[in-house]
This record gives structure tokens, C-alpha cells and sequence, in this order.
């Protein structure tokens, strides 16, 4: 089970790096499709069957979007980057690099929850009375729709920014008052 | 980006999408619906069924799809949706106990416990599914005020 998980990874890791490294575009967003369908994959193994649908869902219609802006269309290399931005965003990765390494001393074993840690923790509350005090047969949904309402409310409004936001931007041309005649 | 006259896919895609374009409709609202027992949701259902909308438009173009589910029926759906959202919500401020996403309907006993959960989902789907095919529909780059 646990290697299955790290061949998945790997994998998609490997997609990732391809997807950054080949000079043609179609193979690039080929290979992050093949990423966004093992992590799909993945979530189905560590057993969140609901965010694997989404995945899926969301994946294919982004592979979609970006096959039909990519096809037919050339990109070349880009110029030379100068060697002080190299070095730089290099530095940069290595830093982050070094304190997300520190994170992983705190971590709990994997599959062991967090709860498991903090008695109190918040989530051993909901799996307590999830069920009873929102009637939903599903924790997932008790918790996504009840003690983390605000959550989704939030999600919801972020989507509607971005279709509105690419709606005013998208169209050819704006809407005056004068213009209807 | 699709061309002013696109033709649409061949004689067998078009064949199986129109027979296709149901059942997948039917298995978004199926996963809407029944969010509350299985895994899904409002947002995987909402995915769902702007996924066939997106299916439709590559293989019979765009033309045909606004025909049968056009822009400003999307808009229209996304903004019903999240008011559905909002509005269960407030109504907990003003029915129940005074706080925001209160659960009217938990304890109701039977099946009634989820009512109130179920109808967030059918208001969440409804939204996500307008949103994302309005999305879509826009980065697509077609502009349905030039066909008028």
C-alpha cells in the first residue's frame, strides 16, 4: 500500500519535471494531465474517494482547456536568462527547500492522524458527533457543509470571481451607455 | 481556441456524445443528489455536468451548445445556485438560533435530518456546474454578441 503510494508519487514527480523540461508545449501539458490523474489515483488509495472525483472532474476539463490553447501553437526556449536570476531563484528554492525539510521533523507517522496527537483536536469532535448533530450519513459532507460551511462559502465566492473576472476581461468590447443606439 | 466555423468531430464521436450526453447529465445530479451518503457532492456533481456541457461543445462546437444551454442560462444558474447557498444559510440567523449556518433540519428525525444538508448540495451544484461551463464557455473565446 505504502509503495504503491511512493511509485505514484515518484511518478508524478517525474511528470513534473518532465512537464518543466521538454521544449514542446503538447508534451508538457500532456505530462500534467498524467500528474493530475495520478494524484487522483493517489487520493483514491489514501481513501478520499471524494476529493478523487473533483480531481478527475477538474483535471480533465483543465487538460481541455489547455490542449485547445496549446495545439498549433509555437513557443521557443525564451532568451538566455541572465546568470545573477539563475543563482538567485536557485538560492531562493534552496532556502524554502531547508525550512519545509524542518517541517517534516514535526510531522506524525504517516497514517496516523493528527488527532491522535491532541485529544481536544477539533476533528476528533466532528467524527464524535458528526453524525448525530448534523444528520448527514457522510462525515465528509457534515464537514463540509456544516462545521466548515464558511469554508465552501468561501470557495464558492472565489469561483464566481474568477467566471466573472474572465467574463469583463474576455469580452471584445465594453457595454456604454451610447452604444445601444 | 475554436474557429468561427468549426465543424465539430467526426460522424461517431457526434453519435456517441448525443447518446453519452444524458447519462452523464444524469450521473452529476445522481452525485449531487445523493452528496449526503456517498462520496460526491455539490462540486463533483457541479464538475459533472459542466463536463458534459464541455464534451458537447467540443464535438458538435460551440453554436450548438449555446443553443441548448447558452450563457446567460449559465450565469443565470450560478447566481440561483449560490443565492440558494447564501440564502439556507442566512436562514439560520433569522429561523433557528441566531447563528450563521445553523442546521435547521438536524434532529428532525428519519430522513428529514439531512433535508437542510442536501439542499446546500443542489444549491453548491447548481453553482459550480454554471460557473465552470461559463468558464469555460468564456476562455473559449467566442463571442456570442457578434452572432446576433
Amino acid at each position: 500500500m505504502t509503495e504503491v503510494l511512493a511509485l505514484l508519487i515518484l511518478l508524478s514527480v517525474v511528470g513534473a519535471i518532465v512537464a518543466v523540461v521538454t521544449p514542446n508545449l503538447l508534451y508538457s501539458v500532456i505530462s500534467v494531465g498524467v500528474v493530475g490523474f495520478l494524484l487522483a489515483i493517489a487520493f483514491l488509495l489514501l481513501s478520499a474517494p471524494d476529493i478523487a472525483v473533483v480531481q478527475i472532474g477538474v483535471e480533465s476539463i483543465c487538460l481541455v482547456l489547455l490542449l485547445r490553447a496549446t495545439l498549433g501553437r509555437e513557443v521557443d526556449g525564451g532568451a538566455q536568462r541572465p546568470l545573477v536570476g539563475v543563482a538567485f531563484a536557485v538560492a531562493l528554492v534552496a532556502g524554502i527547500g531547508l525550512f519545509g525539510l524542518q517541517v517534516f521533523y514535526e510531522f506524525p507517522e504517516f497514517g496516523i492522524p493528527a488527532m491522535e496527537r491532541f485529544q481536544d483536536a477539533a476533528a476528533a469532535t466532528y467524527l464524535a458527533t458528526g453524525a448525530e448533530t448534523t444528520g448527514a450519513p457522510n462525515i465528509v459532507t457534515a464537514v463540509l457543509l456544516d462545521f466548515r460551511g464558511w469554508d465552501t462559502l468561501g470557495e464558492g465566492t472565489v469561483l464566481f470571481c474568477a467566471v466573472l473576472g474572465a467574463t469583463a476581461i474576455m469580452r471584445r468590447r465594453a457595454r456604454r451607455k451610447d452604444d445601444a443606439s | 481556441m475554436l474557429p468561427e466555423s468549426y465543424p465539430g468531430m467526426g460522424t461517431f464521436l457526434k453519435t456517441v456524445i448525443r447518446w453519452m450526453k444524458g447519462p452523464i447529465l444524469l450521473f452529476g445530479i445522481y452525485i449531487i443528489l445523493y452528496g449526503h451518503v456517498a462520496p460526491g457532492g455539490g462540486f463533483g456533481g457541479g464538475v459533472v455536468i459542466a463536463s458534459a456541457f464541455v464534451l458537447m461543445t467540443l464535438a458538435y462546437g460551440e453554436p450548438y451548445t449555446l443553443e441548448f444551454f447558452s450563457r446567460d442560462q449559465a450565469l443565470t444558474l450560478a447566481c440561483l445556485g449560490l443565492l440558494i447557498f447564501v440564502g439556507l444559510a442566512w436562514a439560520g440567523t433569522w429561523a433557528g438560533s441566531g447563528v450563521f449556518f445553523d442546521n435547521l433540519t438536524a434532529g428532525a428525525g428519519g430522513h428529514r435530518d439531512h433535508l437542510f444538508l442536501t439542499a446546500l448540495e443542489i444549491g453548491s451544484g447548481l453553482f459550480v456546474s454554471g460557473a465552470l461551463f461559463m468558464g469555460f464557455s468564456v476562455l473559449m473565446g467566442h463571442h456570442e454578441e457578434d452572432e446576433e
